[in-house]
């Protein structure tokens, strides 16, 4: 969907960043939907494919009714592009933040920033970093939005593993996954970030949930097999899967090193993109 | 299908882990900041047969616009005292510690429902009331009555433990396929 600069680039941006979040609060991406229809009908636990009804029904009338798919709307992750026409101020941030205000009230969003210390609530999602906003170069300038809901990301993990322990990648995984149970909300999807430096591998883990989940490369194939091989299953009650997908984004790193995170989201897999239009 | 009307009587005893239940009458939504307010000033209504749901929801134009549950474990220090004043049932997400299945053995039984599913949730809810208001919205006490939520029981009165049981059975096969 385009959002065109009528109000000026600063109004442009605020409106794409809420219908990005009106949308990715209120529906499920065709991927997300395709994956977990594909996992309710590989599921022999009669108390599992009761979690994929419910989820079906829930995404449905959230759907119908334009309502948030969960209570947990999340804290507000946005990500742009900016091309080499578009100056990159302090303007652009405003912007993305005008736009959660906004989302905060029309949505409307649960009021979930706090003051990590005094934990006082903005109320408007908002607060110092956030909404954490990520910029990359682009040839558009664009607003992607990925509502992160604290279940799910209370449940990531990182570890600074030996170059030697390639090996040891879908062990912590899989691990990461055996210590959360039934917590995050699975069937989850892991965004797995490999190299990088400490924050950077981090930083990928997240990028990696905004790929398409309904395909995935043999290695990542592997570690979802290991991970559903755990029988943890929908919402920690049993079941055949447990992750619909692992996706990885790899970055260079240093010879000594070997970061892996793993950034773990719920089966509410949400995110959404807008362009954003800018007049010549 | 068995279908569970608050206040609960002795018929939650005879649930058993993995039962699939509906529950219809009054809840309570009550986080972290709410089970602290009721172990220091008193819990504002009537526990006996109370089912207590941990749930931070969103509220707006005086109706319940999205509550699936938040997770649960995160209450398990705090849920002692209220099965103590009588509450029968906890509704939540992701299962609770060995501590609450001890306490809720011959009383009470813990009742899963699904994680995200808030708006399904909120199609079965009226909004009743609030207590402790001034905690916020997803940390006040919401008094929300039910028709017909879904449920699994996840901890029996008996000990039976479906996420402890999915746990052990997890811990084996990452043993075998990790550590040998």
């Amino acid at each position: 969907m385009i959002e065109r600069a009528a109000s000026g680039l600063s109004g442009a941006v605020a409106s794409a960043t809420y219908s990005a979040f009106l949308e990715a609060e209120t529906s499920i991406p065709t991927d997300v939907r395709r994956a977990l229809r594909r996992a309710r009908d590989r599921e022999q636990s009669a108390t599992a494919r009761t979690q994929f009804e419910n989820i079906e029904e829930n995404i449905r009338y959230a759907e119908e009714h334009g309502l948030p798919i969960c209570q947990d709307t999340g804290v507000p992750v946005v990500y742009l592009t900016i091309p080499p026409t578009v100056p990159f101020t302090r303007d652009l941030f405003d912007a993305v933040a005008e736009g959660v205000k906004r989302a905060t009230r029309e949505v409307p969003l649960r009021p979930n920033v706090v003051d990590p210390l005094s934990r006082e609530n903005s109320g408007d999602n908002t607060g110092a970093g956030m909404p954490a906003v990520h910029v990359m170069p682009g040839d558009d300038l664009t607003v992607t939005v990925l509502p992160k809901g604290a279940g799910a990301e209370n449940c990531s993990r990182i570890a600074m593993l030996l170059p030697s322990e390639a090996g040891e990648i879908a062990r912590f995984v899989a691990e990461t996954v055996l210590i959360a149970g039934g917590r995050p909300c699975p069937p989850v999807v892991l965004g797995v970030g490999i190299g990088s430096t400490f924050d950077g591998a981090a930083a990928l883990a997240k990028e990696a949930l905004l790929l398409p989940i309904d395909e995935m490369t043999s290695f990542e194939q592997e570690i979802c097999d290991a991970v559903n091989a755990l029988g943890i299953g929908p919402m920690g009650l049993g079941g055949d899967t447990t992750a619909l997908a692992v996706k990885v984004k790899t970055g260079a790193c240093h010879t000594a090193s070997l970061p892996v995170a793993v950034n773990v989201q719920c089966w509410a897999c949400r995110r959404s993109t807008r362009r954003v239009e800018v007049a010549e | 299908m068995i279908h569970l009307t608050t206040p609960l009587s002795d018929e939650v005893l005879e649930l058993r882990a993995g039962d699939a239940v509906t529950l219809s009458g009054t809840v309570y939504t009550a986080r972290d900041e709410a089970h602290q307010r009721m172990m220091e000033e008193g819990i504002p209504f009537d526990p006996a047969g109370a089912a207590v749901y941990h749930c931070g929801p969103v509220i707006g134009a005086g109706r319940v616009i999205a509550a699936g549950p938040t997770t649960s474990a995160r209450m398990n220090r705090l849920s002692g005292f209220i099965l103590d004043a009588g509450v029968r049932a906890l509704i939540g997400k992701g299962g609770m510690g060995p501590e609450v299945r001890e306490q809720l053995r011959g009383r009470g039984v813990y009742l899963a429902f699904t994680g995200g599913c808030a708006a399904l949730a909120a199609a079965r809810m009226t909004l009743k009331g609030v207590y402790f208001d001034d905690l916020g919205m997803a940390e006040a006490v919401w008094e929300i009555e039910l028709d017909h939520l879904p449920l699994i029981v996840g901890i029996d009165a008996h000990g039976g433990d479906l996420f402890g049981d999915v746990d052990r059975k997890a811990k084996i096969q990452f043993e075998r396929r990790f550590n040998t």
